[in-house]
Order: structure tokens, then C-alpha cells, then sequence
């Protein structure tokens, strides 16, 4: 865990010299304590405190970056259990899994699919992050020549996965530059493939049977200058890699070093739907790497939103674009529904104009993405934010009938909403779901 | 190596309710369901027990539903406009308990009488002998008067009912204690307000040991994570002792999934997101499995893709 500013203090020299710039060494630990500044703008402290103060400092996840360029990507760096009392940082890279086993045109095939893919929702792009290339073949050259496919086609950053070091030796090399992910399978040659990582520099992954085991090896590819690590707890029961991403985030928290890593899951199911759902629990489960075999973008999309609903901040409300939106094919007799640009307020009006089939404007009210009652509430949802809002969206010359509809809740808004816009005000429903049959039955038009 | 230990100690543990009675207990149900009863994180073999795998409650609407979608209609759409087919095309389906929506009683969706509604009841209580959970249509003037007539008539059955709030609890909480049966207890995504909402049952009279808590449910890519996070602070606190929050959790997924454009929109409109017979059931999966991590014990459901993965995660989740 992170050291308090007074842990911190007790390592300074408390002579107030002033020289890193605050004016006392207490002032100094806490802005050490926050990650505003470095300990290492402190000219006098002791190498010895230096010391006890990094290695207890460092992160208890070690940040690990993956790829160069357009396709970095790092994992790592968490620093909670449960969401709620800070975001996750570091979104869990999806990788997909190709074989090298099967036929050169079809691996450039896939991975051709895979890096042109492109998934839209609710106005965001998601893409796979990463191919695992694996040496299901056990033959060097068959991998090398895989990798290079891969990469060739795909244009993304990989994953090489081989039980044997000399294997991801060659398959580095033909990428090299590159920065993949080598993962060793077998933990009886993670030292050598520590030397490969090193020379490579590139970040290693292994696998080892269990936790405890895992402990065991991580030490010895950091003795060979192997800093950044991926830890594969070996599991592949659901159940088991639940509860050792779980003892993994655990422990590392404690400040166990030797698992003080990211952790990557890989999915066993062979049905495509569950393994979507195995995927996604990964994802929720503490994962910095999830490998599938899902590459189909309905089984994508929900593994992709799971990690999207997961990583939000709690403590931020999400927000769409405060502007006005149209849904379906609007014309001037479409109605003009306004809410707030919180984005569940917005998607949940959307959503149920989607389900109503009548064509219609939406306007989401710029309130810094509070709810329709807390904007209200708090006087950021009022007739004068609303009409600025319809001035900038330009409704007047979209939208000729001059009638709006306001959500149920905020009805004391109407007449200062009339008398400010010029416009007609109608009551909607209080609740979103009511929108399908407010609309159909047209009652905006009373 | 040696690992440190990081088994959390806990000193709660969330409650077990019962639904159903067999007629040994007084009821005509083949068998019972019983929910709840964990000691630690969900799935955490090495943190507590699951003594009762979550279990699922499939939907069945007391009229033919308009709005869902083709994957759905091709499962239910030839019994859906008889309550009593449908709940026995949900059995066979695996369901563990009968879900039922008295949604008809709606004032703009047929306004059924009270005596309509049990009738309904009665029928669905003969067509299959699972436990039953039982809504009213959500129009409090109406589910009050409804739900005492529903509560009557499934008398001894020992029915999960929904849902009280923090302003209508009373009517329902008297149904309920009259005629034995468990309750739902409804409060959106707030821990204060179900902390708030339990305390006024609790006052009526009616045992927080028979309440199983509804924090709403939100489906993946709709704010799933508030419910998320909730569902993860409701079990901390039931673990640390909370008596007021050691309930069992029910959530809606069904409803919500179905109702999300991933899970409706047709294949022309979302070519790039790919086929909806499969994509449907995959976001109504997805969204069951992600928030049954954040510990939930009840999930009502809807196609049976969706019930073949969740049973099977479960299973895989909870084997020796």
C-alpha cells in the first residue's frame, strides 16, 4: 500500500533545509506521499532511507508496458480490491489467441479481422488490444513465421506464447523493436526466457502452477534484469483463476513483492457465449491481461462494455457530448425531448426512444453530468441553462413546431422554461420507461 | 514459498430466505428454494462459504408481451399469452423459481381486477410446482389493491413478493406477514435509503430475516457498475455484521438486458456488432455473470442460452 506522509517523514533528514523547494520536510513527505514530487528531490537523505523508502513506495503493481507507438499499452499500477473506493487505472488489455498451427493464410486472415476491427458504442471505438501467437506446434520455425504474419497483418502489438525460451528467442527477434509480450509456459525455463525478455527488452510473462509457485519464479527472472512481469497463476478452471486473481490482487496490496505483477487469465470454455462470460469476469476479477479465444464482435462488444463499466471512475459521472442528438429518421413534426447529458439520464431517454420507433430529438443539457433531479437540485438543470442549451443546438431553425417536452420530475420548470425560450412546454414522463408510450400516443402534441 | 495469508476474517454472514413450501410445510410446491447464507467474497472457496448457489427465477408475464424481441419470442412466443403454459415452458427450461409479472393489472395495459390477478396466481400455482416471486404492475394505488388478493390466494405458498419501497411498504408488508410469505424490499442503487427502507418494514412488524433486497438492477453498458459497486458494498457490509444489510440480493437482468439496444436492435441496423440471436443472450450472460461477482442470490432471466451459461458458471464457480 501506498506510505502516509508522516511514514514517509520519519525517512527525511527533519532539518527543514528547504532544498527540495517546500518549506518543511513534512510538507515535502506529503507531497511525496500523493505522487506530486519524487523522493529524489531531496538532496540529503540517507542512501539507506532512500532505500527502505523506494522499495516500500514502489507501487505495489508493477506498471508493465506492452508494444510501441499507436499500440502501447500498459497494464498494471492498481492499488485497490473493490471500485468503489478508487477507480481501476489500467483497463485489462484484451488479447486475442491464434494458433500457429493453423494454415499461413488463414493466421493472416485472422489477423488481418482482428486488427481492422472496430467496435461503436454509445459513441466510443473499442479494439482488440493485443494477438497471442501461440506456439501450439512446438516448432521454432512455424512460430517465427506465424509471429511475422501476425504482426505483419494485424499491424498490432503480441503476445508470443511458448513453452520453450529459444522458441520466443527466434519469434522476438523477427519483431524486434516491437515490444511483445513474451510468455514463457513453462516455469522450468522462465530464467532463460528472462535472458531473452532482457536482451529483447521485453516484458515477460509466465506461467506456473499456483500462486505459491509463481512466487518462486518471479524472483529469479528479477534477478536476471527483468523488471516488468506478467504473472499466469496457471489455472484454467473458472473457479480457480477467480480465486487466484483474487489472492494475487491481495497479496500484492500487502506489498508482497515477489506478486507485486499484473496478472493475465486465459479462457478455457469452448462455448463461445460462455467464453465471453468467463472473459468478462476476468475483466471484473482483476485481470491486466485477459487471452480468449472470442473474436466474434458479439462476443467482444460485452467483454469490451464489461471492462468500460468496470474501470469508470466511480467518483466522476460520465457524460455524453451536451448537444442535441436525433434519433431515427426526425423530421419537423419530430418530437424534442430534453434531459441532461449524464449518461445513463441520456441513454436511458435514448434507449427508450430506440424502443418507441418514433423518430425524435433528444437534447442533453450541459450539467456537468449530474441526473435531471441532482442537476435540478443543485441549479444546473433551470430554464436558463435549458434555453441556452436549445440557442446553441440551434432548435429554432431545426425545429418548427416550437413544443418541447421536459422530464415529469422538473414540471416546476415550465413556466420559466416558456417565458425565457418562447417555446411550448410539455410535461413527459417522470421515468425514461414511460417515453414508448408518452411518444406513441403522441401526447406532446396536446 | 510461503504466501502470507490473506483469507479475510468476517463476522457476518448473509441471511438465508427461504421460498416455496412443500405440503409438508403447508404449501403444494415440489420443492423449495433457499438463497443466501455466504461468509465471505463470492466464490472465494479459500474466504467463506456458498452454502446455496444463487439461484434463477425465469420470467413469465401474465399477458403476451409487445415488446420483446424475436430471440425471445422464438422461446416463449407460442405459450406467452397463457400464464399458466408459460410458466411450464419456464420449468422445463430449468428455471428453480417462476418469476411472474402481474403486469396486466396495469391501468394502460388491460387493468385487471384484484380477483383477476389471483385467479392468475391460482392457475400458475397449479401449472407448476415451483416457488413463486410475484410483482404487482409497479402503480402503487393499484398493487395495493391487488397484491393483498394475490397474497391470499397463494396462501401458504410461502411466495418471494415485490416490491416495497420507502414510501409503499405497509400494504404489502401486512399481505405478506397475514398470509406468510417472504418480501422484497426496494431501493435504487442507495445503501442508506435500503438501510431506510428495511428499518420501516422491520417496524411494521415484519422479520428483516424474511426480506431479500432489490438495489434495481442496471444492465451492462447501462450502468451496470452502480449496481456493481453496490452489490460489493452490500456484502462488506452484511460481513461485517450489518444486520440491516445481511440480506439476500434479487436482480432483475432479464428485464434490463432485453431491454438494451445490443440486446434488440436488428441485424441490419448492427451489422458490425454482429447476429442478435446470439448477441442477445450473450449481453443478458454477460451481464448476469459480471454481477453475480459483485454477489447477488437471485437472478431473474430470460432466454435460455442466458440460464445454460449462468448455471454452468455457477456450477464451474462453486465446484469442490
Amino acid at each position: 500500500m501506498a506510505l502516509t506522509g508522516i511514514e514517509i517523514y520519519k525517512h527525511l533528514p527533519k532539518t527543514n533545509c528547504k532544498d527540495c523547494g517546500f518549506p518543511t520536510c513534512l510538507a515535502f513527505a506529503m507531497k511525496v506521499a500523493v505522487k506530486q514530487v519524487g523522493l529524489d528531490k531531496c538532496p540529503h537523505i540517507t542512501p539507506e532511507a532512500s532505500a527502505a523508502l523506494e522499495s516500500a513506495s514502489r507501487p505495489p503493481i508493477q506498471l508493465v508496458t506492452i508494444g510501441v507507438g499507436e499500440n502501447e499499452i500498459k497494464i498494471g499500477n492498481e492499488t485497490q480490491l473493490y471500485r468503489h473506493e478508487e477507480k481501476f487505472h489500467r483497463p485489462t488489455a484484451i488479447a486475442v489467441r491464434i494458433s500457429d498451427r493453423a494454415e499461413d493464410a488463414a493466421i493472416a486472415e485472422q489477423a488481418k479481422a482482428i486488427g481492422t476491427m472496430v467496435l461503436e458504442r454509445v459513441g466510443l471505438r473499442f479494439k482488440v488490444n493485443l494477438i497471442a501467437v501461440d506456439n501450439e506446434s512446438g516448432d521454432a520455425a512455424r512460430f517465427e513465421k506465424a509471429v511475422k504474419l501476425v504482426a505483419e497483418n494485424s499491424g498490432m502489438a503480441c503476445v508470443l506464447m511458448s513453452a520453450k525460451a529459444d522458441h520466443l528467442r527466434r519469434a522476438a527477434a523477427a519483431v524486434s523493436g516491437q515490444r511483445p509480450l513474451l510468455y514463457i509456459t513453462d516455469p522450468a525455463q522462465a530464467e532463460t526466457a528472462a535472458r531473452v525478455a532482457k536482451d529483447e527488452k521485453c516484458p515477460l510473462a509466465v506461467r506456473a502452477d499456483g500462486v505459491e509457485a509463481l512466487a518462486e519464479v518471479t524472483g529469479k527472472i528479477q534477478a536476471a534484469g527483468v523488471e516488468e512481469i506478467v504473472l499466469d497463476p496457471g489455472t484454467r478452471t473458472v473457479k480457480a483463476t477467480v480465486e487466484a486473481l483474487t489472492m494475487i490482487r491481495r497479496l500484492a496490496l500487502k506489498n508482497f513483492r515477489p506478486l507485486g505483477y499484473p496478472a493475465l487469465a486465459v479462457t478455457a470454455s469452448l462455448d463461445p457465449t460462455m467464453q465471453a462470460a468467463e472473459a468478462s469476469i476476468y475483466v471484473a476479477k482483476y485481470a491486466g491481461i485477459v487471452i480468449t479465444d472470442a473474436r466474434e464482435p458479439w462476443q467482444l462488444l460485452p467483454i469490451f462494455t464489461t471492462r468500460q463499466d468496470i474501470y469508470t471512475d466511480p467518483q466522476k459521472p460520465v457524460a455524453v457530448e451536451p448537444k442535441l442528438y436525433s434519433v431515427g429518421a426526425v423530421g419537423p413534426d419530430s418530437p424534442l425531448l430534453v434531459t441532461t447529458n449524464f449518461s445513463l439520464s441520456y441513454y436511458s431517454v435514448e434507449g427508450e426512444v430506440e424502443a418507441s420507433r418514433v423518430p425524435a430529438y433528444i437534447l442533453a443539457v450541459d450539467t456537468e453530468g449530474t441526473s435531471v433531479l441532482t442537476a435540478w437540485a443543485s441549479d444546473k438543470f433551470n430554464a436558463d441553462t435549458i434555453t441556452k442549451a436549445m440557442k446553441k443546438a440551434d432548435v429554432d431553425s431545426k425545429i418548427p413546431h416550437k413544443t418541447l417536452v421536459l422530464p415529469g420530475f422538473v414540471a416546476v420548470l415550465s413556466a420559466g422554461v416558456e417565458d425565457e425560450s418562447g417555446w411550448k412546454v410539455q410535461i413527459g414522463p417522470k421515468e425514461a420507461s414511460g417515453i414508448p408510450t408518452y411518444l406513441k400516443k403522441q401526447q406532446w402534441k396536446a | 514459498m510461503a504466501i502470507p495469508d490473506v483469507k479475510q476474517k468476517w463476522s457476518g454472514r448473509v441471511n438465508t430466505v427461504t421460498i416455496g413450501a412443500t405440503k409438508a410445510e403447508g404449501g403444494t410446491r415440489g420443492r423449495t428454494v433457499t438463497i443466501g447464507g455466504e461468509t465471505g467474497i463470492p466464490f472465494l472457496s479459500f474466504d467463506g462459504e456458498t452454502p446455496h448457489p444463487p439461484a434463477i427465477a425465469l420470467d413469465v408475464l401474465d399477458k403476451a408481451p409487445l415488446d420483446w424481441p424475436e430471440p425471445l419470442r422464438e422461446i416463449y412466443g407460442d405459450v406467452w399469452s397463457d400464464p399458466a403454459a408459460w410458466a411450464r415452458r419456464a420449468k422445463e427450461l430449468g428455471a428453480d423459481l417462476i418469476n411472474l409479472r402481474l403486469v396486466s393489472t396495469h391501468p394502460e395495459e388491460g387493468d385487471r381486477s384484484p380477483e383477476e390477478a389471483a385467479d392468475t396466481v391460482r392457475a400458475v400455482l397449479e401449472a407448476v410446482d415451483l416457488p413463486l416471486v410475484i410483482w404487482g404492475c409497479d402503480v402503487p394505488a393499484k398493487d395495493q389493491r391487488v397484491m393483498p388478493k394475490v397474497a391470499e390466494a397463494a396462501q401458504g405458498e410461502n411466495c418471494l413478493l415485490g416490491a416495497c419501497t420507502e414510501t409503499e411498504y405497509r400494504t404489502l408488508a401486512a399481505a405478506a406477514q397475514a398470509y406468510r410469505h417472504k418480501l422484497i424490499a426496494l431501493a435504487p442503487c442507495d445503501i442508506n435509503k435500503q438501510k431506510q427502507v428495511n428499518i420501516l418494514i422491520s417496524d411494521t412488524g415484519f422479520p428483516l430475516t424474511d426480506l431479500v433486497l432489490y438495489p434495481t438492477t442496471a444492465s451492462l453498458g447501462y450502468g451496470m457498475e452502480y449496481v456493481y459497486s453496490i452489490l460489493e458494498r452490500g456484502r462488506l457490509a452484511a460481513l461485517a455484521g450489518d444486520r440491516l444489510m445481511a440480506q439476500p440480493v434479487i436482480l432483475d437482468v432479464g428485464y434490463e438486458a432485453w431491454r438494451s439496444k445490443e440486446a434488440r436492435i436488428g441485424d441490419e441496423a448492427a451489422a458490425a456488432w454482429g447476429p442478435l440471436h446470439v448477441r442477445g443472450a450473450a449481453w443478458e450472460a454477460v451481464t448476469a455473470a459480471d454481477l453475480l461477482q459483485g454477489g447477488a442470490d437471485l437472478l431473474i432471466l430470460r432466454h435460455i442460452k442466458a440460464v445454460e451459461v449462468v448455471r454452468s458458471l455457477i456450477r464451474d464457480l462453486l465446484a469442490a
